[in-house]
């Protein structure tokens, strides 16, 4: 109401609409047309020179225009086309054409003549450009439409021989998104029509201008997008490109050489300048190969990341990308790492000090080296030192992803990831790391390789050092000497960064859980138990010694000859860790003792179905309350409630299930008991006191619809619509409730607007959801919409009050998988005496680390506050980049937040906690205007409200006075 | 006939004084200047009497360009310059004008302090060599003269290495200098645009080699210094001052900063201040990695290295020292190589080329007993590693260079004969070029045909645009005009405004030709049956049978006529103007053939 409120305000500059808004109310939105229209052509008219109509069209182009009124600006637009004498007004109105024509609801079928007609008498090239730009926006919005199709490539195809690049580019750019192959084949009988639109396209792979190469690519590339199968004619077409002398073409002619590779991947070609033949997805692989090796490093990165997704190559050409064929003074050359595995093998490992041992070995027959065409060959070992670290990382990827469908090649590769691990650029190193991770199932270190790996953890940098915990907690060492060494190295790591402690404890689980059988020689020099003396009991505290025994006691998990070796105090340790350790350390069958936590849990969870059905049992049976009365049915609700909260305790898998349902039954629970007040029976006017049970209520609703609709993942539409229903109840409820305690009408009439603003947009978002909601407050509300519209608030009030009362209690629909989201803050601990002490009006940096769970889109969503005593609260958002993601649905998130305060008389406690910003507007669809970016900015990421969901940490800080 | 010699007068089938002429249209340019490690005599240096005999050399050459500041490139430029006397240009990129001096003076120094030779250039000479230097940045285009020019590429191998482009016209030789295609911790890699010159002038050390990633390499050096240094032995490391030098520090700094090592490193010479300094300048010519990192921490400050001392080479305990030169064959790495040698937990790593007949050479090639100055024998027990830490292209570098610039001819300098070959073979092979690897003063002759540039009218163009299909790209295309040569101009216009400039008047060429054709019917009705007949066969031009009864397709006139002797045949009687000769012959052709049988 109020929108159409204000738009009346903005028409009445002309008469003509006045008069008839108030004869047929319906139509409003109708009427915006002929004035949108004949506005623009009274400024058109009015402008005097080709600058001021330019402005009026820059204008015009700021605002949207209405789908039902799009064919007048057009006919307009183009009446004023065919009066101008400017190219850039002409310009100008050309982009305009394709603009509208993208307006959704607006079909342009209607203006396809005259821009064609248009077209035909157009001189300028740039102009040209833009009107088959338009048509471009024109055809890709009818793409059922045959007819038009042809019409638009047959224009296409004529001005294809324009000598200006740029309408050559649009050309094909058209041809690309409009043109078809099958078409060709099934009119080919018919003659002339016929437009064989990937030959046209191909034509223009040897055009002069690089641009317009480039541009036939991309059209055959799109042709390809759309799903049209190319002919493989074109490969060797494709092929010459790849030497052309600009980067871009080659750029292209990379990606459609892969894309008709992995079209046609067992088809086989010749190879020039003999009679061997090979397969065709082969021949592509080497001469992308060859391009990692490219002058132009945009084209390098473009080769190397393709390589990547070229799985069906065979692993005999594969293998050839990582060896170089060295070779010395022309004898054959072993490289580096034949030379350490071979040491290796034989047993003798690091010695490597002969003199001479990398000399070469035997004579090469000069003929048969080929030292450029060897196609694949060591493609990725130049990629892997390439200048660019783009390249680079593009490589690694590259590797990854070959390495995960091949495991004999991830075995060879191994040595060149673990080789990038020393590159000079941080982000190649954690690339590889990461890389390395991903592929680990499929190998085994080598003890020289881990001494490589293992020597990064020496890193400053934590992101390294925590991605190679990672790596170590799924790699398969071969030997017992590797378990020592990597658990000396990560003792190291610990007495340098103590920081690391969590991480390198979780590591070791992993490692002693994998290897049960390389730690068991271990345990006793681990423990440094002694067969006759009683050596010291080594401290609890100290992180060192836990590692360890982490280690152990993970191993021992899955091996019951281990607990023999442990003395005495090893087993109270297992004891105390058990306990306070739990994530860390498992439980173990220990011999004389009872096992310390009764094997129930492994057993049951392969058929959770009891605790599965008691939750539906107890839902189901809520749902049946209707029947009920109130105060049965309250009853039934706390009950319910309580069980569910506490199954969630018990049953992890089912807490979220749980707490969402509860949470809504609570909803439910609240608005029963709001309505079930006596004070409604009074039919005075209510004081504030009377109404504060009904009004905290109404706000508790709020809070918790908003929780959860955003603080859980896996949600759908179909419980957002759910839960938008009952904030629509609160909102009713809080309407009553102000309506009766306030005395006067006009704030109400301000409320009743917004309210049904609401339900509007409640219609209009979940039009399609309707259906479902029979019998329901809305619907009853949406029934007598009409009605509440022309009513005066107070009637409205006693309205909603009835159907509240006769609404019923909707079925939740439970999602599948759903959980809450959480966070929990490792550091700051908030545990330090010491305050922080720092000179009030600068500033302190307190870093902050935290892992956060099942949090879709943390980078916009989580914020993080600092109260102070004060009361002042302050909003922190942190940058994207702080953000890690180390596993799906888990984040971590390890920034710096600047406390600053004027100075305090002594040390106090400010609370540190994560928020989750929420903003319910961002589900409405955007009109494509906004998306065009000539709109003024609008704000998407503004924050409706915000949910506090980790449990706050205090921080004690002392702002000092500064020192005059 | 033009053409492009070359002449090596060093690094012709050999490593070191590098300097090569070039003639190419007239022009003469020398390209580097350098001297020779293996030679203490007048060998040391090119013969620049070769040159001119007895002229001076600045009217002779037309500018001298210097690759880098190595001194096998740049050593005998003051000697050049000054004693043998050259005054025109030498174009140098600003890193090596700024580096060159600090290294010629170091030269200077050796050979005549310690050395004692007279008769060598003086500080002042390097100073006045210095001041006709013209500093050149890359990719940019230097005017030498109106018709010279020149440009710079980077080259990697050691900063501010670049490569030369020289054009004289549409003539072009490309230098390579020394390169490296493979970057390292503080260069990045050659680099060269498609540029299609006429001569490729590339350096060949590595023409038989294709070398392990550099990673194995860098891996495999850090480990050995470690092992040595933990085991308490010490590391001599000969390098040249500059290049490799500041190569392996970063490498080393960067390990000592990430294991924390505190063992001490060392560096010899007291120029690497200032060479260092100047490495913390030229942050551009560097690699990505530093250029993008220096507003933090500039790489070449560094934290771990400090400089030598003498008496330092006495001191226990381990230590790793920077020692120059690069190939043991003077100075103080030879001095602390002498007082190490004996011991076996020591090491000499030797990261680079060494020339034959130095100290370097001898104990890579196995050679445990030395014999010194004054009949000493020095046992070699310490342990000697060689590491191709060399900032050279390896075979796989120079192919890929070569494909990159797409050269007509290629030929092969510094490296040596034997290698030379095997890569000259490749070359041809592999690129369908022809290769050239002369020796030092033979003169290699390069036919070129030089493209000419022709003006062409607009008018022309266009109207010879209009005629045909879209041109090809790339394709030649035939098109009648007349060319006009005027005072050394040349323009290509139509024959109808050649005539209006030269006031000449137009002749007409008209060809006539006879045809018997065998037909017994009148002549009207033989023309008809011409031109019917040619209507059906030439579809796409303009037949017409005029009223007079004769035929026209386009310009050609045929007319039939009577046999003045034979009434059974008629003569068709074909004429076309020269302009119409090859539609005409059709004609006539097709004619001779006869005509079909007409359906009676």
């Amino acid at each position: 109401m109020a929108a159409h409120l204000k738009k009346r305000v903005y028409e009445e500059f002309t008469k003509v609409v006045q008069q008839q808004q108030e004869e047929i109310a319906t139509k409003k939105l109708r009427l915006t047309k002929p004035s949108k229209s004949a506005a623009l052509h009274i400024d058109l008219c009015k402008a005097t020179s080709p600058a001021d109509a330019l402005q009026y069209l820059l204008q015009f182009a700021r605002k949207p225009v209405e789908a039902e009124s799009v064919e007048g600006v057009v006919r307009i637009l183009l009446e004023h086309y065919y009066k101008e004498n400017d190219p850039s007004v002409r310009l100008k109105i050309a982009s305009l054409l394709g603009l509208l024509s993208k307006t959704a609801g607006f079909s342009p079928d209607c203006i396809i003549d005259d821009a064609i007609n248009i077209l035909q008498n157009e001189k300028s090239h740039q102009v040209l450009a833009q009107l088959l730009d338009t048509l471009l926006a024109i055809g890709t919005k009818l793409p059922e439409n045959q007819a038009i199709q042809t019409r638009l490539v047959d224009v296409a195809c004529k001005h294809l021989t324009d000598t200006s690049h740029g309408v050559r580019n649009k050309c094909l750019q058209l041809l690309g998104n409009l043109g078809s192959l099958e078409k060709s084949i099934t009119k080919d009988t018919e003659g002339l029509t016929a437009r064989d639109v990937q030959k046209i396209i191909g034509d223009y792979f040897s055009d002069q201008d690089p641009r317009v190469r480039t541009a036939a690519i991309k059209a055959m590339l799109q042709l390809h997008e759309r799903g049209l199968k190319l002919h493989q004619t074109i490969y060797n077409q494709a092929c010459k490109l790849l030497s052309d002398d600009y980067e871009q073409v080659r750029s292209a002619a990379v990606q459609l050489i892969w894309v008709i590779s992995q079209l046609y991947p067992e088809s086989i070609v010749p190879i020039p300048s003999s009679n061997e033949e090979i397969r065709l997805v082969d021949d592509a692989f080497g001469k992308i190969c060859h391009m990692v090796s490219d002058g132009s490093w945009v084209v390098r990165v473009q080769a190397a990341k393709l390589l990547g997704s070229m799985e069906q190559v065979s692993s005999h050409f594969l293998e050839q990308t990582l060896d170089k064929k060295l070779m010395s003074d022309l004898r054959r050359k072993r490289t580096a790492h034949e030379r350490a595995k071979e040491l290796y093998s034989s047993g003798e490992f690091s010695s490597g000090r002969k003199w001479g041992d990398d000399a070469p070995k035997e004579e090469i027959d000069t003929g048969a080296v080929n030292l450029i065409e060897s196609g694949a060959c060591g493609a990725f070992v130049h990629g892997l030192e390439d200048e660019m670290y783009e390249v680079r990382i593009a490589a690694v990827e590259a590797l990854c992803m070959l390495a995960q469908s091949s495991p004999s090649f991830a075995e060879k590769c191994l040595d060149f990831l673990v080789d990038m691990f020393n590159d000079e650029i941080e982000e190649v190193r954690l690339q590889s790391i990461h890389t390395m991770r991903k592929i680990s199932n499929n190998i085994t270190l080598r003890e020289d390789q881990l001494d490589t790996v293992l020597a990064v953890l020496e890193d400053s940098s934590r992101d390294i050092r925590e991605a190679l915990h990672e790596l170590l907690c799924c790699t398969n060492v071969s030997t017992k000497e590797g378990i020592h060494l990597a658990l000396v190295e990560l003792l190291k790591n610990l007495t340098k960064y103590p920081t690391d402690r969590d991480s390198i404890w979780k590591c070791l689980k992993f490692l002693g859980s994998r290897h049960p059988t390389l730690v068991l020689p271990l345990v006793p020099e681990l423990l440094s138990t002694h067969p006759f003396f009683d050596t010291a009991e080594p401290d609890m505290d100290d992180p060192a010694y836990i590692a360890v025994l982490v280690l152990i006691f993970n191993a021992a998990k899955t091996c019951p000859t281990m607990p023999a070796l442990f003395s005495d105090h090893t087993f109270r340790h297992y004891a105390y860790l058990r306990d306070s350790l739990s994530h860390l350390v498992p439980a173990l069958r220990l011999p004389g003792r009872k096992l310390v936590s009764p094997a129930v849990s492994p057993n049951i969870t392969p058929h959770e179905d009891p605790s599965q059905q008691f939750l539906q049992q107890s839902l189901e049976r809520v749902y049946s309350l209707q029947h009920l009365d109130p105060q049965g049915a309250q009853e039934l609700l706390e009950f319910t409630i309580r069980d569910l909260q506490r199954l969630g305790e018990l049953q992890s898998e089912l807490a979220g299930v749980a707490d969402f349902s509860a949470a809504y039954l609570r909803c439910q629970l609240l608005l029963i008991k709001a309505l079930q007040e006596k004070l409604w029976n009074v039919a005075a006017p209510l004081y504030l006191k009377q109404s504060d049970l009904a009004s905290a209520a109404a706000k508790q609703i709020m809070e918790e619809t908003y929780k959860m609709e955003f603080m859980y993942s896996g949600v759908d539409n179909k419980q957002v619509v759910i839960i938008h229903h009952m904030r629509l109840q609160a909102k009713a409820l809080q309407l009553i409730v102000t309506a009766r305690t306030t005395r006067g009408v006009d704030p109400l009439f301000g409320m009743c607007e917004k309210f049904l603003q609401e339900v509007d947009f409640f219609q209009r978002c979940f039009i399609a959801d309707l259906p479902h909601l029979q019998d329901s407050f809305v619907d009853k509300l949406l029934d007598l919409m009409p009605r509440l519209m022309t009513s005066k608030p107070a009637e409205v009030v006693k309205i909603l009050q009835t159907m509240l009362r006769q609404s019923t209690f909707l079925h939740l629909p439970l999602p599948e998988q759903i959980h809450k989201a959480s966070a929990t803050i490792i550091e700051p601990a908030g545990e330090s005496d010491n305050p922080l002490r720092f000179t009030s009006g600068l500033v302190v940096a307190l870093d902050v680390d935290a892992t956060l769970e099942h949090v879709q889109d943390p980078q916009n969503t989580v914020k993080i506050q600092v109260l102070y005593p004060d009361g002042q609260a302050q909003m922190i958002h942190p940058k994207p980049a702080d953000f890690r993601n180390p596993g799906p649905g888990r984040h971590r998130l390890i920034t710096q937040v600047y406390l600053s305060h004027t100075a305090w008389t002594e040390p106090c406690q400010v609370e540190v906690r994560l928020l989750l910003a929420y903003n319910s507007s961002a589900r409405i669809p955007k009109s494509p205007w906004m998306e065009s970016g000539e709109v003024s900015p609008q704000v998407e990421t503004s924050i409706e409200g915000t949910i506090p969901f980790s449990k706050p940490v205090k921080v004690y800080i002392m702002p000092k006075p500064a020192r005059r | 006939m033009p053409e492009i010699r070359v002449t090596p007068l060093g690094a012709g089938q050999d490593v070191g004084r590098s300097c090569i002429l070039v003639s190419i249209a007239g022009k003469n340019v020398m390209l580097d200047c350098g001297m020779h490690m293996g030679f203490n005599d007048d060998r040391r240096f090119p013969d620049f009497s070769y040159i001119t005999q007895n002229g001076r050399l600045t009217d002779f050459l037309d500018c001298v360009i210097i690759s880098h500041f190595h001194l096998d490139h740049c050593g005998a430029l003051p000697y050049f310059s000054e004693m043998v006397g050259y005054d025109g240009p030498i174009y140098m990129t600003h890193p090596t004008q700024a580096i060159c001096p600090i290294l010629l003076e170091d030269y200077r120094k050796i050979a005549v302090d310690k050395k004692g030779e007279a008769n060598f250039f003086t500080s002042q000479m390097i100073k006045d060599c210095m001041k006709k230097v013209v500093a050149v940045h890359l990719h940019q285009t230097v005017q030498v003269d109106d018709e010279l020019e020149i440009k710079a590429y980077y080259a990697g191998h050691v900063l501010g290495a670049a490569m030369f482009q020289i054009k004289v016209g549409s003539e072009s030789v490309v230098y390579t200098g020394d390169y490296n295609m493979t970057p390292d911790r503080h260069l990045g890699a050659a680099w060269i645009d498609k540029c299609r010159p006429n001569l490729l002038i590339t350096e060949s050390t590595y023409a038989t080699t294709i070398r392990d990633s550099k990673r194995c390499r860098e891996r495999d050096f850090l480990k050995k210094v470690h092992e040595t240094v933990e085991r308490g032995g010490k590391v001599l490391i000969p390098v040249f001052a500059l290049g490799r030098a500041q190569e392996l520090c970063i490498l080393l700094e960067t390990f000592w900063e990430r294991m924390n090592l505190k063992v001490p490193i060392y560096f010899s010479t007291g120029l690497t201040e200032k060479a260092n300094h100047y490495y913390k300048l030229f942050i551009t010519w560097t690699n990505q990695k530093i250029r993008k990192t220096f507003v933090q921490r500039n790489m070449f400050e560094f934290k771990h290295i400090k400089a030598f001392d003498r008496a330092f080479a006495d001191n226990p305990g381990p230590m790793v020292v920077f020692a120059t030169p690069g190939m043991l064959h003077a100075g103080q790495s030879l001095q602390i190589f002498r007082k190490w040698a004996g011991n076996e937990k020591n090491m000499v790593i030797m990261p680079g080329y060494c020339v034959q007949g130095t100290v370097g050479h001898k104990i890579l090639s196995g050679q445990r007993k030395l014999e010194m100055e004054g009949r000493q024998v020095l046992e070699v027990k310490m342990q000697v590693e060689y590491m191709s830490f060399s900032a050279h292209a390896d075979a796989k570098g120079i192919m890929q260079l070569v494909g990159q610039a797409e050269p007509e001819r290629v030929l092969l300098v510094h490296g040596e004969a034997k290698k030379m070959e095997f890569l000259r073979q490749k070359i041809e092979q592999e690129f369908r070029v022809s290769c050239y690897m002369p020796a030092n003063g033979e003169t290699v002759t390069l036919p070129t045909s030089p493209s000419i540039p022709v003006g062409i009218s607009l008018g022309l163009l266009k109207r010879e645009m209009a005629q045909g299909l879209l041109p090809e790209a790339k394709k030649p295309r035939l098109l009648h005009g007349t060319l006009v040569m005027k005072d050394s101009s040349f323009r290509l216009v139509s024959s109808e405004q050649a005539l209006k400039e030269l006031g000449l008047a137009e002749h007409q060429l008209r060809f006539t030709c006879r045809v018997h054709l065998q037909d017994t019917r009148k002549e009207q009705e033989t023309a008809l049956r011409v031109y019917s007949h040619l209507k059906s066969t030439l579809k796409d031009h303009c037949v017409q049978h005029l009223p007079d009864g004769s035929v026209t397709v386009e310009s050609i006139l045929i007319q039939a006529a009577a046999h003045s002797e034979d009434p059974g045949t008629k003569v068709l009687l074909v004429s076309w103007t020269y302009q119409d000769e090859e539609l005409g012959s059709f004609l006539t052709a097709l004619l001779k053939k006869g005509l079909p049988q007409a359906p009676s």
